[in-house]
């Protein structure tokens, strides 16, 4: 197996939630919420939430479709919510101009509802997360599945979902090394369709596990 | 005279060893590699009290476990008189929306009590936690320091009584950071607020795995039959938790489960007057029903509590009104599912047909409970969601990393 070109450092990660202060007791007020949200809240009730919520594969995609739909009974809307892929986006300003798009529309064409008062406010937060030297480093396929298998979720959570939005944008740490440093990019390719929300953390590890350990049978 | 108390801890404690078949290495590895990053910080946390009630229990643990950690941190409990913690408690109450009157008398307790403190305790760590509105007043000592000074907010300050609300502001405005067990908890402040959630111990008497004998034979001795479906909810006999309401569920879920069994188990505060009309109006509601368990526990009984849990069928938390509830988290440790009104820190814990039911009425809580009984595969389901949610997020050791997680956003960012 070869070595790669550049170490693969794993990190830490931990999260804590901001309170924001903002809250929205309607579907129109969500609107209008989601315009002034700072990115790092629109990251939270859709990038975080993965993370939040990591041991349910349905039913949480992101805090807005179940918002709408536990709390104002709206499983048209939430279902159109809950469909904005996370993995296609590489700015926030992307994903938060999708969800406008989406809650205008509704609000447009149903003005009535929109307004209706919800069983309970959506409260805005903010994730804020720190992250250390994990401790380990992999130098290949080998020592990088080892530390994977030892690794918290938080820090897999990190690695695999919200670096999308770090440079090179739209791309994991995982498959970011694996195709740079390894220069095995079919594998990353494989990785990389795993999907995250119908996999918990666990299953995800297990998955990016049982696609390293295919490759090295067939390689070997 | 230098009159600080040095707590001295439960003679065992579990270790951050014991943790590991529950929440796994990898959690106990990222809390260590957290701490080492805080390379010897040290921490002070301050409450009122030593014994009893919800804070010094999640302090009892989390305090040696930080130590452990190699992050040093000192317990000191606040001293204050009869009369300062009659003060308190009035703000306690008014806090959470009572009607109060207040005069110049009260605060000057306060005031006075916060002073003898201020002087015969030291504040040179680097993290001052202080635990609830009784010692807030001590951040008045921070002038002239450069350490991190974090107000933990236990209670609900969504509904204040306003005069004493500002009164309590001129303190709290003065902390680096709040923190609030739920988002409705929370005012609007000119400092960061953030979500820490209140924590259980697996290993605790409460929660701690019982074998299945124990849990029968406790039945047995309040005479439950462990062999019918026991619906259960646990929590002091009080109207906000609306023991009457469960009977009226109980009954219309009766009607479709003649062999089910209602216990309700909880006790009184001594010092709650209600408290007695409330058991009246209970027993009352029960008539002669053999099969409603009314159980008037002291606050020892957490064996007992973790027992009646375990053996139970369907937890029920028909509150009217809520602190974080952690009765609910109890109960969802336990792998129950539960049956819950949707208030205070409920929602946060039993996301509806996913960690468990939410109800709003008398009658939707007999709905839930009779579809759980008859659909035991979703009642398991709920459950084993409902621990994974628990393990997740409200743990001791979750409580420790959010510590830890915040100590280190401070650090970076001062």
């Amino acid at each position: 197996m070869s070595d790669a070109k550049q170490p693969f450092q794993f990190m830490s990660a931990s999260t804590i939630t901001r309170i924001c202060g903002n809250q929205a007791n309607t579907i129109h007020e969500l609107l209008e919420e989601i315009r002034r949200a700072s990115d790092a809240s629109i990251f939270t009730h859709t990038f975080q939430t993965l993370e939040e919520h990591h041991f349910f594969t349905a039913g949480f995609s992101n805090d807005f479709a179940h918002w709408v739909l536990t709390a104002c009974n709206e499983p048209r809307l939430a279902e159109r919510l809950a469909a904005l892929d996370i993995r296609q986006y590489k700015t926030i300003g992307g994903l938060r101009g999708d969800l406008i798009t989406v809650l205008q529309d509704y609000v447009a064409n149903n003005p009535q509802p929109a307004d209706r008062v919800a069983f309970e406010p959506f409260y805005l937060c903010e994730a804020q997360t720190v992250a250390v030297p994990a401790g380990r480093v992999a130098h290949d396929l080998v020592s990088f599945a080892e530390a994977l298998r030892e690794l918290g979720l938080d820090s897999i959570h990190y690695h695999f979902v919200v670096a999308r939005l770090r440079p090179p944008l739209g791309m994991n740490d995982f498959c970011n090394w694996i195709s740079d440093s390894l220069d095995l990019p079919e594998l990353a390719r494989k990785i990389d369709a795993i999907d995250i929300y119908t996999n918990t953390l666990e299953g995800l590890r297990q998955r990016i596990l049982e696609e390293i350990s295919a490759w090295m049978t067939a390689s070997s | 005279m230098d009159d600080r108390v040095e707590l001295k801890l439960e003679p065992r404690v579990p270790s951050l060893e014991d943790y590991r078949p529950i929440v796994g290495s990898s959690e106990l590895r990222t809390l260590q590699t957290l701490a080492g990053s805080l390379a010897g910080r040290t921490v002070k946390m301050v409450n009122s009290t030593a014994v009893g009630g919800g804070v010094a229990e999640i302090l009892n643990r989390v305090i040696p476990l930080l130590s452990e950690l190699g992050v040093p941190t000192r317990w000191e409990v606040i001293k204050g008189g009869e009369e300062f913690f009659e003060v308190t408690k009035d703000f306690h109450n008014a806090l959470h929306g009572q009607p109060l009157t207040v005069g110049p008398e009260e605060y000057d307790i306060y005031l006075t009590a916060t002073e003898m403190n201020r002087r015969n305790l030291t504040f040179d760590e680097d993290f001052v936690v202080i635990h609830d509105p009784q010692p807030a007043g001590l951040v008045l000592t921070r002038a002239g320091r450069h350490n991190h000074w974090i107000w933990r907010c236990h209670i609900d300050l969504s509904n204040p009584h306003p005069e004493v609300w500002s009164f309590l502001h001129q303190f709290v405005c003065r902390y680096d950071v709040a923190l609030f067990s739920s988002p409705s908890f929370t005012r609007r402040l000119e400092i960061p607020q953030y979500l820490f959630y209140p924590s259980i111990d697996p290993l605790s008497e409460k929660n701690r795995e019982l074998d299945a004998s124990v849990v029968r034979a406790t039945l047995e001795r309040y005479g439950i039959d462990p062999g019918r479906p026991v619906i259960t909810q646990v929590s002091r006999f009080d109207r906000l938790k609306d023991p009457v309401g469960v009977i009226q569920a109980y009954r219309l879920v009766k009607a479709f489960h003649p062999d089910c069994q209602l216990v309700l188990a909880g006790g009184s505060a001594s010092d709650d007057p209600e408290g007695e009309a409330v058991w009246r109006e209970v027993q009352e509601a029960a008539g002669s029903d053999p099969d409603i368990h009314v159980l008037n526990l002291p606050p020892w009984s957490h064996l007992e509590i973790n027992a009646l849990q375990r053996g139970s069928t369907v937890i029920v938390q028909k509150s009217l009104r809520e602190g974080f509830g952690l009765t609910v988290t109890e109960a969802l440790w336990k792998k129950k599912p539960v049956v819950a009104s949707a208030v205070g820190g409920i929602p946060l814990q039993i996301i509806h047909k996913l960690t468990g039911q939410l109800a709003h009425s008398v009658e939707g809580t007999a709905y839930q409970v009779r579809l759980l009984l008859s659909n035991p595969a979703m009642a398991n389901r709920l459950g084993e969601l409902g621990q994974e949610h628990v393990r997740e997020h409200f743990l001791i050791t979750s409580n420790l990393k959010r510590y830890l997680t915040l100590f280190l956003r401070m650090l970076r960012h001062s």
